[in-house]
C-alpha cells in the first residue's frame, strides 16, 4: 500500500541525503509503519488528498517534512525530490502549515468518509 | 442533498460543534450538523480529560450514560531530565465525590455519545460529508455551505464553524488567517491497553479512580512542549507534543520523541506489557489570546479549536470548546427569538458573552505565556529540569558532606549555569507571564 522509498539501497552521496523515513528509522529504532499498522484507514484510491507540486530541488520546508511528518508520508526519491504517499496520513495538517508560505503542497481533506478513522482518538 | 433550509448549520461534530448544535436544537431551532468522518469522533483526537462543569451546563445528568473512563483523584506534574523526574503530586479523597470534577475519556466513544444527544435534541446530523466552502450573497453575507455531496448546497440563516484547529473552510473563505508554526503544536499519542486491575495496582487506584501525569523537560529535546500519561479504564493514553516551528527547526521525528518518552525510566514501568491499539496525531492551538481570530461576521461564528480556544497553561481545551459552542448556540437562539438577522453587529453578543466568561478571562490572563515558553525553551525544557534534578540528588544523597556545603554546591550550580541576573530575570518574566 505504501511506498517506503529506498531506505537501504541508496548509495554514495544520495545515501547521506536520504534523511527520510529510512535513515530516521535506523537512527531512532522506531518504525512508523509499525505504528500506523494499528490504525484504520479508508484509502480513496487514485485520489490523494495531499500533493507535492513538481520541483527540481526541494525547499527547506519541504525537506523538513521528510523528518517531521508524524506518519512518515514524505520521502526523498532518487532524484532528490520530495514525494508524498498520503495513505497513512492522520490529517493533522502539520505539512500544510509548514509549507503554507512556500506553496509546495496542495492539501485538502479526503472526501467525506475516507482517510483516517480513529477508533479511540 | 437536502432541499430544505435550516436555521443554523454547524460544521463539525467535536465538543464545540456538538455543544452548539445541542443548545440550538433543544430550543427548537432547525439545525443541520455536517461531519466529514464516518461517525462523529472518527477524525477527533484528544488526551483526553473531560471537565465536568462545561458539560454539566449542557447535559446536567451526563454521568448517567456518558462513556466516562476514570474520575481523576491524582494529578502529577513532572519535570524530567533523562534519568529522573522532580515531581509535584496532588491526590485527595475529596475528588471521590458524588459528582466528580474531572474524568478521563476516550474521544471516539465520547463524541459518539454526545452526537446521539444532539440527534435526540432534534438536530439533523449527516456524516461522511466534507464542507468545501461557504456560500455568500451579493453583499458578502454567509448564507449556506457547499459540501462534497452531489448537489451539495445547503442554506441557513447562520453557519457555526466548529471545524477544529486544522479547519480549512474558514481559512479558505478568508474569515481567519492561516495557522502559524509558532502558535500551533503537533502532538502524537498512543493507546496502550492493560487489564484494569493491573492499571489499578500500578497507580494505586481503586474502582474508577484515575491518575493523570503531565511532564515537561529534556524529553522534548529542547523544544517547547509537554508530554502526558492518562489512565483510562482498561488503557493508558500516552503522548507528547511540541510547537510545529520547533519540530521544523530540529527535524526530530514526532514518533521518535514519543518512543523516547515511553522509554524514560519513570514511564516505561507504567506501560510494561501493554498492547498498543492506535497511534494518533493532531494539532493543538497554543497561540493563546493573541492568536484568536475574528470570531463572528455577517451570518457566521467560530467556536472551539478553530477559534484557538485552548488554555495551554492549564491543559484545558475541550471545556473551552463546549463553552464557546454553548454560548454561540445560546446567542443564536436569542437572536432567532427576537427575529434578528444574524448580522455581525448582532452576533457580536457572542464575543461579548465570551469576554464575561472564564474563556476569554483566562486566555487574556496568560496572553504572555506562549511567548515566554517559546522564548526561553532551552532553559525551561533543558537547563532547569536538569538543575532541579541535580539539586534534589545533591540534597538527598547521604555521603559524609555537610549540609552547608551541599547548599553551596546547589546554589553554585544554578549561578554557574545561569548567573544571578539570569535567574532573577527568568523569575520575573515567569511571574509577568503568569499574572
Amino acid at each position: 500500500m505504501r511506498t517506503a522509498g529506498d531506505p537501504a539501497g541508496t548509495a554514495g552521496t544520495t545515501a547521506k541525503r536520504e534523511t527520510a523515513r529510512g535513515a530516521r528509522t535506523e537512527e531512532s529504532g522506531v518504525k512508523v509503519e509499525e505504528k500506523l499498522y494499528h490504525n484504520r484507514f479508508v484509502v480513496d484510491a487514485g485520489r490523494p488528498h495531499v500533493k507535492v507540486k513538481p520541483h527540481d530541488m526541494p525547499s527547506e520546508a519541504l525537506l523538513a517534512l521528510t523528518r517531521i511528518c508524524p506518519a512518515g508520508c514524505y520521502a526523498l526519491n532518487d532524484k532528490g525530490q520530495v514525494e508524498v504517499t498520503p495513505d497513512g496520513c492522520m490529517e493533522c495538517g502539520t505539512c500544510r502549515i509548514v509549507c503554507a508560505d512556500t506553496g509546495d503542497i496542495e492539501w485538502n481533506y479526503p472526501r467525506g468518509g475516507f482517510g483516517i478513522l480513529f477508533k479511540f482518538g | 442533498m437536502v432541499e430544505e433550509r435550516f436555521d443554523a448549520i454547524v460544521v463539525g461534530a467535536g465538543p464545540a460543534g456538538n455543544a452548539a448544535a445541542y443548545t440550538m436544537a433543544k430550543e427548537g431551532l432547525k439545525v443541520l450538523q455536517l461531519e466529514r468522518g464516518e461517525y462523529p469522533g472518527s477524525k477527533n483526537v484528544q488526551g483526553a480529560i473531560l471537565y465536568a462543569d462545561a458539560l454539566e451546563k449542557l447535559i446536567a445528568n451526563f454521568r448517567e450514560d456518558a462513556p466516562l473512563e476514570r474520575h481523576v483523584i491524582e494529578q502529577r506534574l513532572w519535570m524530567l531530565d533523562d534519568r529522573s523526574y522532580t515531581g509535584m503530586h496532588y491526590r485527595s479523597d475529596d475528588f471521590n465525590e458524588e459528582k466528580p470534577n474531572r474524568y478521563t475519556i476516550i474521544r471516539a466513544q465520547f463524541d459518539k455519545w454526545f452526537s446521539q444527544k444532539v440527534r435526540e435534541a432534534g438536530a439533523t446530523v449527516i456524516c461522511e460529508t466534507t464542507v468545501k466552502d461557504l456560500i455568500r450573497n451579493t453583499k458578502g453575507r454567509v448564507i449556506g455551505v457547499q459540501t462534497d455531496r452531489e448537489e451539495g448546497t445547503v442554506m441557513a440563516d447562520v453557519v457555526v464553524l466548529a471545524e477544529g484547529v486544522n479547519g480549512l473552510v474558514g481559512q479558505r473563505a478568508g474569515l481567519r488567517e492561516e495557522l502559524k508554526p509558532d502558535t500551533v503544536a503537533l502532538a502524537v499519542k498512543e493507546m496502550h491497553f492493560l487489564p484494569s486491575d493491573v492499571i489499578e495496582a500500578r497507580f494505586n487506584l481503586k474502582g474508577d479512580e484515575g491518575v493523570v501525569i503531565e511532564a515537561m523537560g529534556t524529553v522534548t529535546s529542547g523544544m517547547t512542549g509537554t508530554a502526558f500519561l492518562y489512565t483510562n479504564q482498561e488503557s493508558i493514553s500516552v503522548g507528547i507534543g511540541c510547537l510545529v516551528c520547533d519540530f521544523k527547526e530540529s527535524g526530530e521525528a514526532p514518533y521518535a520523541l514519543l518512543e523516547k518518552f515511553k522509554a524514560h525510566p519513570a514511564i516505561r514501568p507504567l506501560l510494561e506489557g501493554s498492547e498498543v491499539k492506535e497511534y494518533a496525531a493532531h494539532l493543538i492551538p497554543e497561540g493563546g489570546y493573541d492568536a484568536i481570530p475574528e470570531l463572528y461576521g455577517d451570518g457566521w461564528v467560530i467556536v472551539g479549536d478553530a477559534g484557538q480556544f485552548v488554555n495551554a497553561a492549564h491543559r484545558e481545551g475541550s471545556n473551552l470548546a463546549m463553552t464557546t459552542g454553548r454560548i454561540a448556540g445560546e446567542t443564536i437562539v436569542r437572536l432567532k427569538r427576537t427575529r434578528q438577522d444574524f448580522t455581525a453587529a448582532e452576533l457580536s453578543l457572542y464575543a461579548k458573552r465570551l469576554e464575561e466568561s472564564f474563556v476569554l478571562k483566562d486566555l487574556k490572563k496568560y496572553r504572555r505565556l506562549p511567548g515566554f515558553l517559546h522564548g526561553n525553551k532551552e532553559r525551561l525544557f533543558g537547563l532547569y529540569p536538569q538543575l532541579l534534578s541535580k539539586a534534589a540528588q545533591t540534597w538527598l544523597r547521604v555521603d559524609g558532606t555537610d549540609k552547608r556545603a551541599k547548599e553551596k554546591e546547589i546554589w553554585a550550580a544554578f549561578r554557574q549555569s545561569r548567573g544571578l541576573k539570569g535567574l532573577l530575570g527568568d523569575a520575573y518574566r515567569l511571574a509577568r507571564a503568569w499574572r
